[in-house]
């Protein structure tokens, strides 16, 4: 049995030696791998305090955005998964930014390529990038299996949000019975030990803070107050977990509209940065009851991102092309996204 | 006279025949989501799928091609989100979990994180996702996989998610809430389940025209052997034809 004493690390025969000796928690196992983002609590409250609890007008443009909330270094995080929700609009302009060497949390598929593919990521908190029935994806397998990202962490998806959790809620971990036993749990910074109440074993989560989170959601009000239809992914434990967040909304709607449907409101005002109009925001994926995917133009970036001269084909004639989004609406036409429209 | 299948329309239906009706099931991308669909229009009209990003209870008309996508909520229950479906299976609701990937061993542990070595992978898989989740807690899972000696292992890469990890009384041990683990392994040359006292692989069925010898022979570990071995019976023409006509009309999966 180990246990970490300070620098120390004694060895006793029993458990019931070891907490004679101590009276402490011990620890049965750790993950090798250090925190990517640390744990500041009250850092965090601090930066909460500041944040303008006034019904402010906070729009801006995905360039006004991102050149005040984001610096090169910063760790960033993504909402929805897979196409689904996806802040597109925003991750376009972050690409064409030319900010880098971002740490991210590996969830929401499709930013993530265009991220790997103009080679911004240096670590990841890993739970799952693929294209799910598509394959592997192939950005993702360039980047990590050449060493342009320098760090790996895994996590399971419950653990990633779950983490997200512990920071939303101001504390430093959240135990949980994920991961035990695993690999996974070798190669994350979870920490395995006995509750000091039941007995149980559990795997301490550390709480995820996130400098900069996107989100992109059904509607908002100009202050940033969010309503978000259908499933709600994570965005209501991420949201919580952001320093700044930034979001990107279908539609602008009269705060009167928000408060006569209060219950639907995902994510209040006082935790947005921005709040930047952008419809068809998630394209080439999709919305919730607004509109589909666009599948053929999604089979083409399949194909393209299997080579890396093929995803730089991609990557300048559908994003760097473009100033702002709505020259790439433009481009897509209005009779497009029409048929895609529910 | 019995019709023509594809590899992937006879997984889908054992992993169909699986499922029980009247209970939860967490449903992962790709075969699990076209085996639930034709469960719930064959034997078990109540089965409720729950997916990962929050949809439970939907009615799989359309195919999903992705666990967030709008079909994972089609006329459902509830549409909630992850901490919810989660914290649902941690808390002993969910029945069943489908899982896969690129290597299984005996103890039903399974790899989707990487080929190689962690620090620098031969090739990097897409990770756990919600795979050790559900392997952590759901009630009995169940591994959906193609069968040959480089996918049944006896060694696997890293242990992504956990089956009986190393034997009887590994998953208490770690921690993990008890009674619970791997159930079956529906794969393209049969059908596995666990010994009870070893917790070890064992072959119940194989698939029509396999022999036995032949799942050995795909198989890197010492398989044990049910005591009698049945042969499974081929997709019928009634699971066909709900198969192409309303589960897969456009033939994702043929």
């Amino acid at each position: 049995m180990i246990f970490h004493h300070y620098d120390k690390i004694l060895l006793f025969k029993s458990k019931n030696e070891m907490n004679q000796f101590t009276k402490s928690i011990p620890i049965f196992e750790e993950g090798e791998a250090t925190l990517i983002q640390p744990i500041d609590l009250d850092g965090f409250r601090e930066h909460n305090r500041k944040k303008t609890k006034k019904l402010v007008d906070k729009r801006m443009t995905e360039k006004e955005a991102i050149d005040k909330f984001v610096k090169s270094g910063d760790y960033i995080g993504f909402e929805l998964y897979g196409t689904v929700r996806c802040p597109m609009s925003l991750t376009r302009e972050l690409v064409r930014s030319g900010k880098t060497d971002f740490r991210i949390v590996g969830q929401g598929v499709h930013e993530l390529d265009l991220l790997f593919a103009a080679n911004m990521v240096r670590e990841i908190d890993f739970t799952y990038i693929s294209l799910e029935v598509y394959g592997i994806s192939d950005n993702m397998r360039r980047r990590v299996e050449s060493g342009d990202v320098t760090k790996v962490v895994e996590w399971s998806n419950a653990a990633i949000t779950w983490r997200f959790k512990a920071a939303s809620m101001g504390i430093p971990f959240i135990p949980t019975r994920s991961m035990l036993g695993t690999d996974t749990l070798k190669k994350s910074s979870a920490k395995v030990i006995e509750c000091p109440y039941s007995n149980y074993k559990v795997a301490l989560l550390p709480a995820l803070f996130v400098d900069t989170g996107f989100i992109h959601v059904n509607r908002a009000d100009i202050h940033g107050n969010c309503q978000i239809d259908g499933i709600s992914g994570f965005a209501f434990e991420m949201s919580r977990a952001c320093k700044n967040l930034i979001i990107s909304t279908e539609k602008i709607v009269p705060t009167e509209e928000i408060r006569e449907h209060p219950d639907r409101t995902i994510i209040p005002y006082y935790l947005v940065d921005a709040v930047v109009h952008a419809p068809y925001g998630s394209w080439p994926g999709e919305m919730s009851g607004m509109y589909e995917r666009d599948e053929p133009h999604y089979k083409m970036f399949i194909e393209k991102q299997k080579t890396k001269e093929g995803m730089d084909e991609y990557m300048k004639e559908w994003l760097y092309a473009f100033n702002d989004h709505q020259s790439l609406l433009d481009k897509v036409g209005a009779k497009r996204l029409q048929e895609l429209t529910l | 006279m019995t019709q023509q299948y594809s590899p992937s329309e006879l997984l889908i239906c054992l992993a169909s025949r699986v499922m029980e009706d009247g209970t939860t099931a967490f449903i992962g991308t790709g075969i699990p989501m076209l085996a639930a669909s034709l469960a719930q229009a064959m034997h078990a009209p109540n089965l409720v799928p729950i997916f990962e990003f929050g949809g439970t209870g939907a009615i799989l008309e359309k195919l999903p091609l992705a666990v967030g996508d709008m079909r994972t909520y089609n006329k459902a229950l509830a549409a909630s989100g992850i901490c919810d479906v989660m914290e649902t299976a941690q808390r002993g609701f969910v029945e069943f979990g489908f899982l896969g990937g690129a290597q299984i061993d005996m103890y039903g542990n399974l790899n989707s994180t990487v080929i190689g070595n962690h620090a620098h992978p031969k090739v990097r898989l897409p990770g756990s996702g919600g795979a050790n989740d559900v392997g952590s807690a759901c009630w009995r899972t169940i591994a959906i996989m193609i069968h040959d000696k480089r996918r049944f292992m006896d060694k696997i890469d890293f242990i992504t998610t956990p089956g009986f990890l190393s034997g009887p009384g590994a998953r208490e041990e770690a921690g993990l809430p008890r009674n619970t683990g791997p159930y079956r392994v529906v794969t393209s040359l049969g059908v596995l389940g666990y010994d009870d006292e070893t917790k070890r692989m064992k072959l119940l069925s194989v698939n029509p025209g396999v022999t036995v010898e032949k799942v050995i022979e795909n198989t890197g570990f010492e398989l044990l052997l049910a005591g009698h071995i049945t042969e499974n019976e081929p997709p019928t023409a009634e699971e066909l034809r709900i198969l192409r006509e309303h589960v897969d009309p456009d033939g994702l999966y043929r």
